[in-house]
């Protein structure tokens, strides 16, 4: 058996949390990529839209993001397409992301009166010009603070994809524990380094919450 | 000629028989003010004019064309109708300047120096030239509601409309705003307003609307309509609000 010092242990660790902030990354580009398309489609007062927005959104939400990773792991490759863990994670977690984001955003684009739609529907606008000049600029300062919050669920998540295979943290700490039987010590330090990804982001989003209430 | 015209309106909201068939004919310059109760549908009936509502029966023409709610159709009723809102409406995120100049730079494609001649010139018209650069929550009420009236003007519309645009103001911030108005009324400019101002209406108007349960329920010349009214329920109207 081979032994681990707490150096090799931290260096693991460290190394694996690099694929968990990658996925994490990789996650929210792409959740946020679906949602903005998304958001559009329910912009549109085209009610097929709409109810394929609604319909994406009760998917994703209402069942477990596990299933929804088995299901692109085991289910797809069933199907005949090969996916590697890698991409069964991403793709997963984007659908994930993506159906809490639109929520969020709507509920952004919402609190902003109907007035601005309005107004610029009576000054000539187009629908596509009063989303960029108008209704964007507004929702953005809106969202930014519900969406930092957010990613913080997105790198949780992201542990999830330890059980399809995908060695990042999380599987990393398992397989030392397997090799050690310290599981205190490997969980303490896996749950720290998740403190220390996540703190901050919830920080920044308090900090953007007050700045955003304070200049309203 | 008429400017703007409806003929046999029918508006409803579901089971709701808002407007019961409403003619109405306005020349260009005349000064047109919609009194009556609220629910009587005067709100309503400004905003059949300009397509934010649909309506289900009956015709509405501005300038000769022929109003809907379908987008195109409505962008191209915004060059020839203004409108200003009770709550203004402005653009928070966009300074004075930027919010007179946004739908001229982008709807009429003029160049951002023509667009900020005309920005200045109809805010000097409104008495903000020094407020270009502010912010519209940096002003009080009146001037907000004066940058929006700046703001329809620089697209040069043939006729205003104005639903209720002193209501949501402190008392000593009406004057202003009406004053101002005014001077539009002397200016030419055809304006249609949804007021509860009476003595603006009989002093500027040209004439008076009164609606009442969804319909036209007396019109005339503003003077001697409001001195002498016809029908019952007008008289009650004026005697409530004077």
């Amino acid at each position: 058996m081979i032994e681990f010092s707490n150096y090799d242990i931290l260096r693991n660790l460290m190394f694996a949390t690099q694929w968990t902030i990658l996925l994490s990354l990789a996650a929210f580009i792409g959740g946020t990529t679906v949602a903005l398309t998304l958001t559009a489609m329910r912009l549109t007062r085209n009610p097929a839209m709409q109810r394929i927005v609604r319909v994406y959104v009760e998917l994703f939400q209402g069942t477990p993001l596990l299933m929804q990773m088995f299901l692109c792991f085991f289910g797809l490759s069933m199907l005949g397409y090969e996916i590697s863990a890698w991409g069964a994670a991403i793709l997963s977690l984007t659908l994930f992301t993506s159906a809490f984001l639109v929520e969020i955003w709507r509920g952004c684009i919402d609190t902003l009166p109907k007035g601005q739609w309005e107004a610029s529907r009576c000054l000539g606008l187009s629908f596509l010009q009063t989303l960029r000049h108008i209704i964007l600029p507004q929702a953005i300062r809106v969202a930014t603070a519900p969406t930092v919050g957010f990613s913080v669920q997105v790198i949780k998540g992201t542990a999830l994809a330890s059980v399809i295979g995908f060695v990042e943290l999380t599987k990393v700490g398992t397989m030392l524990n397997n090799a050690t039987f310290e599981p205190f010590k490997i969980f303490t330090l896996v749950a720290l380094i998740y403190f220390m990804l996540c703190y901050p982001l919830s920080l920044y989003s308090k900090h953007l919450e007050k700045k955003f209430n304070v200049s309203r | 000629m008429s400017l703007v015209n409806l003929h046999q309106v029918h508006k409803y909201y579901g089971d709701n028989h808002v407007l019961k068939g409403i003619d109405l004919d306005i020349k260009a310059g005349e000064v047109v003010s919609i009194i009556g109760k609220s629910g009587s549908g005067k709100s309503t009936l400004l905003r059949c004019i300009n397509g934010l509502e649909q309506y289900q029966e009956g015709g509405i023409t501005v300038d000769g064309k022929e109003v809907t709610t379908e987008d195109i159709q409505v962008r191209r009723l915004a060059l020839s109708v203004g409108m200003i809102f009770q709550n203004f409406n402005l653009f928070p995120h966009m300074t004075v300047g930027e919010n007179v100049m946004l739908a001229p730079t982008i709807v009429l494609k003029k160049s951002k120096a023509e667009a900020e001649t005309t920005a200045r010139a109809m805010l000097e018209k409104v008495g903000l030239a020094d407020k270009f650069d502010s912010f519209p929550e940096k002003l009080s009420g009146g001037q907000q509601q004066r940058v929006a009236i700046a703001r329809a003007l620089a697209m040069s519309p043939k006729v205003l409309l104005c639903d209720e645009i002193t209501s949501a103001l402190d008392p000593e911030l009406v004057g202003e705003v009406l004053k101002v108005l005014e001077q539009l009324a002397k200016e030419g400019i055809t304006l249609v307003l949804v007021t509860h101002e009476m003595n603006f209406a009989r002093d500027v108007g040209s004439r008076v609307v009164f609606m009442h349960q969804g319909k036209v329920w007396e019109q005339g010349d503003s003077k001697t309509l409001l001195s002498n009214p016809q029908t019952d329920e007008l008289k009650q109207f004026i005697g409530a609000v004077l």
